[in-house]
């Protein structure tokens, strides 16, 4: 099986969505011409065409509200945000609007758009740069959250994605970009909703999504060597739908759990977590839930601190050593 | 008018089944798009049915209402600007009734002649129009769609109006607060568009007074008869609170059979 890189992952899914799909169009800031800012679109203006691979002003409420109004209408926009952060700017277009309409019009109208880029900090871009999104996203019937951490999973999710008939939010990450891991050439799909246990363990469930699921690996690795903790990684890969189903089952294994996030931790993805465990799974926790998140502040541009303040494997390993 | 009335109760046989409200209404079979309520919010959305359109090849305009009060907004700008840079069969038309809420226009835009004269800035074409002259709101709205058929070109297009009622019914000082109560009485007495089009049509003999009053009757019949019908239909159930969230759940597809899409435990 071929290792590609992360980015390339997503630019085949497009290119099989557009080849299979007339309505597919892919909009952003630079994703045309330029070859996107992250090259996760190069080579697609120049194969597709105008029509298909279309560059767009600086203006993400209005190209993110005109998408979602194409889509309105039947069309599958694929929308980069150039960082989630700037998300922001179209706040209004994605909540209200991508969020709400199919529910205030009583069913009559979809969104089938997919609004995609990275959201990730790390980069020591700043505060305005960094943003992490999905809890916000989440929090929002009528959206759905999708944060892959591999290329295999970004292939086939995002393919899913631009399938699905409701508006889909895709979190991707620049720090993964570039590394690679293995896909397959043949066709493939992943569903929304469905965690994948990325490692086997009896000890402890680390529950995590987009990049902390390599860090949490990492964890793993570290607690058999150094420890002889047997940990569990579960990816949540999609966070609404979130298969609590796979979660649970984890937590009802290993009687443990922490869950780790690059977002800040007030009201976070795990704060739901370990919201739902302890509603759903009490009885067969051995100890509290856990949680690890960004260390709650702004990013901070400061690069040796900032790659302290989100979640590294040796924090992991502490936190899962009060417990286990 | 039934689903619109019953819309308005929050009732099952709403047009939105009682989930949209007043701000929120839609008819995509009759080629409505909404009813949005964020002011503003819905001149993207416009911009994107008449990409949609332009992009499928199909022969249409998309016209998107907005009020003197969304001029102001940020995405109204950027939504004008990539109109007329992609060439897309939008019409933007400005409800100009003066009063943004409780804030005059004068209090809340700059502007030279008109709020249309803004297209200049983003090489649109634009007109204005007085909304009291139905033949004219008429013949600029035509030219308008002619240009998005034939050249596929953006227009804004301003009309003057008036609202004799408040911006919502908790609009207390629409009358003798922030303006005055002999202003409404004069627009009533002296531009009403539907009164000037009827004695223009009794004076053109096209019209008598009796039909007129039939026609009155009726639509006032109408409404309360939808009146009757709203009373009478039944609120949504509470299991539809959940539903029209996602399609995949409703249509309880594979996809929506996967994963958790709510969280009420």
């Amino acid at each position: 099986m071929p290792k590609i890189p992360y980015r390339v992952a997503l630019r085949q899914a497009f290119a099989e969505e557009i080849e299979r799909d007339e309505n597919v169009v892919l909009l952003g800031e630079e994703v045309a011409e330029y070859d996107g800012a992250y090259k996760v679109t190069e080579g697609l203006w120049k194969k597709y065409g105008d029509k298909r691979v279309v560059d767009t002003p600086i203006s993400e409420a209005g190209f993110i509200g005109m998408g979602i109004g194409a889509s309105m209408l039947g069309l599958r926009p694929v929308m980069e945000l150039m960082f989630w952060s700037f998300a922001y700017v179209a706040w209004d277009q994605i909540i209200n609007n991508a969020g709400c309409i199919r529910y205030m019009s009583g069913g009559l109208i979809n969104c089938p758009i997919v609004i995609r880029g990275p959201a990730n900090g790390g980069t020591n871009v700043g505060a305005t740069h960094s943003h992490t999104p999905e809890n916000f996203l989440a929090n929002t019937p009528g959206l759905k959250v999708v944060c892959p951490a591999t290329a295999y999973d970004a292939k086939g999710l995002m393919k899913t994605a631009i399938r699905d008939n409701d508006p889909v939010m895709f979190l991707e990450n620049t720090l993964l970009y570039g590394e690679e891991w293995e896909v397959p050439v043949e066709e493939y799909l992943i569903p929304l909703g469905r965690a994948d246990v990325k490692k086997q363990g009896r000890h402890v469930s680390l529950i995590a999504y987009g990049r902390a699921v390599l860090t949490a690996l990492k964890a793993a690795e570290l607690l058999a060597a150094e420890h002889d903790i047997d940990a569990e990684v579960i990816d949540l890969r999609s966070i609404r739908p979130l298969d609590d189903a796979a979660l649970l089952a984890s937590v009802r294994k290993t009687h443990r759990a922490v869950v780790i996030e690059e977002n800040k931790p007030f009201c976070g993805v795990g704060a739901q977590i370990a919201a739902i465990i302890n509603e759903q799974a009490f009885d067969d926790l051995d100890a509290p839930v856990l949680r690890l998140s960004a260390i709650d502040a702004p990013a901070i541009y400061s690069p040796k601190l900032e790659a302290r303040q989100l979640p590294r494997p040796i924090d992991i390993v502490e936190k899962v050593r009060t417990i286990c | 008018m039934n689903e619109c009335m019953a819309e308005l109760f929050g009732k099952a046989t709403g047009c939105s089944k009682g989930k949209g409200g007043s701000m929120h209404f839609f008819a995509p079979d009759k080629n409505f798009w909404g009813g949005h309520g964020i002011v503003g919010g819905q001149t993207p959305l416009g911009l994107g049915i008449a990409f949609a359109l332009k992009y499928k090849g199909l022969a249409g305009a998309c016209l998107c209402f907005l009020g003197d009060g969304a001029v102001n907004q940020g995405c109204f700008h950027e939504s004008l600007n990539m109109a007329s840079l992609w060439d897309l069969p939008v019409i933007y038309i400005i409800e100009n009734n003066q009063y943004s809420m409780g804030t005059s226009l004068e209090r809340s835009s700059a502007f030279r002649s008109c709020l249309a004269e803004r297209a200049e800035g983003y090489a649109i074409d634009w007109d204005h129009c007085n909304g009291e002259d139905l033949y004219e709101v008429r013949a600029k709205t035509h030219t308008a769609l002619e240009r998005a058929h034939r050249q596929s070109r953006p227009t804004l297009l301003e009309i003057n109006t008036y609202r004799y009622y408040g911006h919502s019914v908790a609009d207390s000082k629409h009358k003798g607060g922030y303006r005055n109560a002999e202003e409404i009485e004069q627009y009533k007495q002296n531009h009403d568009p539907i009164r000037l089009w009827k004695a223009r049509l009794v004076s053109e003999g096209v019209l008598t007074e009796e039909q007129y009053d039939e026609l009155d009757q009726a639509a006032r019949a109408e409404a309360e008869e939808s009146v009757k019908f709203a009373e009478e239909s039944p609120l949504p159930s509470e299991a539809s609170i959940t539903e029209d969230v996602y399609f995949e759940v409703d249509r309880n597809t594979e996809a929506g059979r996967t994963g958790r899409h709510f969280f009420n435990y």
